[in-house]
């Protein structure tokens, strides 16, 4: 077993693209539920409008890279009206049901063989990244970071994920600062307290989910640009799922800890991924196959989101005051 | 409360958790040891596992249409080079078999389980021969026949048979969602790990049924033990939460944990593949100008049967009432000396025996075994009960009797793989106009 390997592995976790996306799209949960007490357990097809939102232009119309982005942001936009309209008004949980409903009806409708002209259904979509690879300034080579050594479209990738990940950061950070995130507060902690304050609490909400879906799908399109390319099953329950574990272990209300909790959670996943993987090479453990070991993540992260809720749920970085439920 | 209590309660919960899932690690492979040799449904390759599919590099593979339209839930075989598997098509149409080596294999199409109407194409061969060409991938097309269909085209009949199996697929989902309204309007809880409570009944009639019990009696132990887990999640679970005081949200996050852990421990034993139950394969049975396969129709009266026998537990016993006492004021409940914590247990127990009888007859209606089968209709479980109204029992029913038609139903207009879509969307569609649910009260909505 080469630990050295391993550790670096998992070291690189923490700058990979993936990571930054998971933080972003978690950031975007922080204002949906940290801040506003929103319940969206439909992040993934905010996630899924932004990937195909962005693949879809650049392939089927030829949209240059900023257009396309563009028009992802705007599917964003609507797709958080459909889902606001009916249910801002309902109890809590009526948005959960209806967020993951219509996540999984984006995945269904991108699934479909009936579009599969433009979707490319189960196989998805792929080569839609050269516009962004275009913009690439630094000239083609390697380049050594010290722990690990990148190759110039790699070293592009992440540091365009970071430089979005720190800036939508400040800007949450600057938006929860303002009267506009105090209004967002007391909605959390009272909303009838609010309302009777003269605010308009179902348009800071439905302002809330659009901008927490933006942030979503900024994080949809990061996610597809390491790899190239998009496939519908990567869109399931699942996907909003361990971003809801990387925000409760961060800390829900708090700006940085969405990010933190993205980097343990994908640190924690390599490293014990490369260990039960050289275990199982090096014959040390022979009751599991290494599929099993795949499968063991998953337990894993359910076992770590129980156990957080319960016996923290302010996260590494949270104030339990702050909690958007007692 | 103070530190000492609360911690001691802590190392309570924490233990009771560790043993729920020592449980489920330790039984489960036992059963599975047992499991594959000797049952008759499996019918994957001897040596490797089913699990182990999957780490073969190599596939056959291809898509099954029909006029265009995907054919799900179909059989496709290969044999060769010293293996055999078998998969079902996806409501994709595709089909995927690895295989562990290159070589040639016979692909073999199991004609009767094709959907009825759908033939292959005259002349086709089936079955036929697929060679690795040094590709890791090699297609196998089986043409179907243009749409030709053997009886029944018009659309009063088939209106008719789909309204059957709507209905039959509509009282399996309430069979899950009567249990989950019930926990829902005693504790106040979203379950998010419902679906695998439906899975959990399938897979241990499987295993049940693998070690050579008749179906019956491998049937009843998994209702059992289903009802079992329901009992044991109140047990070590959800009252310790209840009595910290935990909130209903942090409760619904606790049980969208338990459903990712339950739900991949079973895939850990169970494996990704697809598995059928004896008697899987059903003869088609006509009244009249209807023609529909007997196990939906069994599975129609026994779902209705038990729906109506709860009925009458709920209206006519003193335990029925206490049951609605509680869902109704827990606290006016309480203070008339009706044992609230007693009725929640009775009513986890309920519910985990109710959604492992509807995981078996969802098994049979889909038909087969997969450790994600009650992950895909938890959404319309929820939908049935959101439309009934949260909380209603007889809203679940009525709600889910309306999703269960509304999915068959849409299948004449809509591609197989958009059916869920329907149902999804009528849910959000009646928040915009009636939130409170078809039997819901306006009070609950909030």
């Amino acid at each position: 077993m080469d630990f050295l390997n391993i550790l670096n592995g998992a070291l690189g976790e923490i700058i990979s693209p993936t990571t930054a996306a998971y933080g972003l799209a978690a950031l975007g949960l922080a204002v949906h539920f940290g801040y506003t007490g929103l319940l969206n357990f439909g992040q993934a097809g905010f996630m899924a409008m932004g990937a195909y939102g962005f693949a879809i232009s650049t392939l089927t119309f030829n949209a240059p890279f900023w257009v396309a982005v563009l028009v992802a942001l705007v599917c964003s936009v609507v797709f958080a009206f459909l889902l606001g309209i009916p249910t801002l008004r309902l109890r809590a949980d009526y948005l959960a049901i209806v967020t993951i409903a219509a996540a999984e009806i984006a995945r269904y409708v991108v699934t479909t063989n009936r579009l599969t002209d433009v979707t490319g259904s189960a196989g998805g979509l792929n080569g839609f990244t050269n516009g962004f690879y275009a913009l690439n300034p630094f000239p083609e080579g390697r380049y050594d970071l010290g722990f690990v050594a990148l190759s110039h479209r790699d070293l592009w990738v992440r540091v365009t994920a970071w430089a979005l990940v720190a800036l939508c950061c400040v800007l949450v950070l600057l938006l929860m600062r303002s009267p506009w995130g105090r209004v967002l507060k007391g909605i959390r902690e009272d909303e009838n307290a609010v309302r009777s304050l003269g605010k308009n609490v179902y348009a800071y909400k439905m302002q809330a989910l659009v901008i927490g879906g933006i942030l979503g799908t900024l994080a949809g399109i990061l996610f597809t640009l390491p790899r190239s390319s998009v496939q519908p099953a990567n869109y399931g329950t699942e996907l909003t799922f361990f971003l809801w574990t990387c925000l409760l272990l961060g800390g829900m209300a708090t700006v940085l800890g969405p990010v933190l909790g993205a980097m343990i959670f994908w640190v924690v996943l390599s490293l014990t991924q490369g260990l039960l993987y050289g275990a199982i090479e090096s014959g040390i453990i022979t009751f599991i196959t290494t599929t099993q070991a795949g499968q063991l993540r998953y337990i894993m992260v359910g076992i770590a989101l129980m156990l957080l809720m319960i016996f923290r749920p302010q996260g590494v970085l949270g104030n339990k005051r702050e909690l958007a439920f007692t | 409360m103070g530190s000492v209590p609360r911690l001691v309660r802590s190392t309570w919960l924490l233990a009771a958790l560790a043993a729920f899932f020592a449980a489920l690690l330790v039984t489960a492979p036992a059963s599975q040891a047992a499991g594959p040799a000797a049952s008759p449904a499996s019918q994957t390759s001897p040596a490797p596992g089913p699990g182990d599919q999957e780490n073969f590099r190599f596939s056959i593979n291809g898509v099954l249409r029909n006029a265009g339209q995907p054919v799900p839930d179909v059989t496709i075989r290969a044999t060769g080079e010293g293996f055999s598997g078998e998969t079902v098509t996806s409501a994709s149409g595709a089909w995927t078999i690895r295989v562990p080596v290159q070589g040639t294999y016979q692909v073999e199409l199991d004609e009767s389980t094709l959907p009825e109407g759908v033939v292959l194409a005259p002349g086709a061969q089936n079955p036929r021969t697929v060679t690795f060409a040094n590709t890791s991938n090699a297609g196998a097309v089986f043409p179907l026949g243009e749409g030709i269909v053997v009886r029944g085209a018009n659309l009063g009949e088939q209106l008719a048979e789909r309204l059957i199996a709507g209905l039959s697929f509509g009282l399996l989902l309430a069979l899950a969602s009567v249990g989950l309204s019930l926990i829902f309007g005693t504790t106040g809880l979203t379950n998010f790990a419902h679906g695998e409570m439906v899975t959990l009944g399938a897979v241990l009639m499987f295993f049940l049924a693998g070690m050579g019990l008749p179906v019956w009696l491998a049937a009843a132990l998994a209702i059992i033990g289903g009802g079992l887990s329901g009992y044991l999640q109140d047990a070590g679970l959800w009252r310790p939460l209840r009595q910290r005081g935990s909130g209903l949200i942090a409760m619904m996050i606790v049980s969208i944990g338990l459903a990712l852990a339950v739900r991949y421990v079973i895939q850990l034993f169970f494996g990704g593949a697809i598995q059928q139950l004896p008697g899987a394969q059903s003869p088609q049975i006509s009244l009249g100008a209807v023609s529909i396969s007997q196990n939906t129709l069994q599975s129609l009266v026994i779902s209705a049967v038990v729906i109506g026998l709860l009925g009458f537990l709920l209206l006519r016993t003193r335990l029925g009432k206490a049951t609605r006492a509680v869902a109704d004021n827990p606290a006016l409940a309480s203070a008339s000396g009706i044992d609230v914590d007693n009725v929640i247990r009775i009513v986890w127990t309920v519910g985990g025996l109710l959604a492992a009888l509807g995981g078996i007859l969802w098994a049979y209606y889909r038909p087969g075994v997969s450790f994600n089968m009650g992950q895909q209709i938890l959404l319309l479980i929820f939908a049935g009960v959101t439309l009934g109204g949260l909380g209603t029992v007889f809203g679940a029913l009525v709600g889910s009797v309306i999703v269960g038609i509304f999915v068959e139903v849409s299948t004449i207009w809509l591609e197989a793989d958009l059916k869920f879509v329907g149902a999804l969307l009528i849910m959000i569609v009646v928040l915009l106009f009636r939130p409170q649910g078809i039997l819901g009260r306006r009070e609950r909505v909030g």
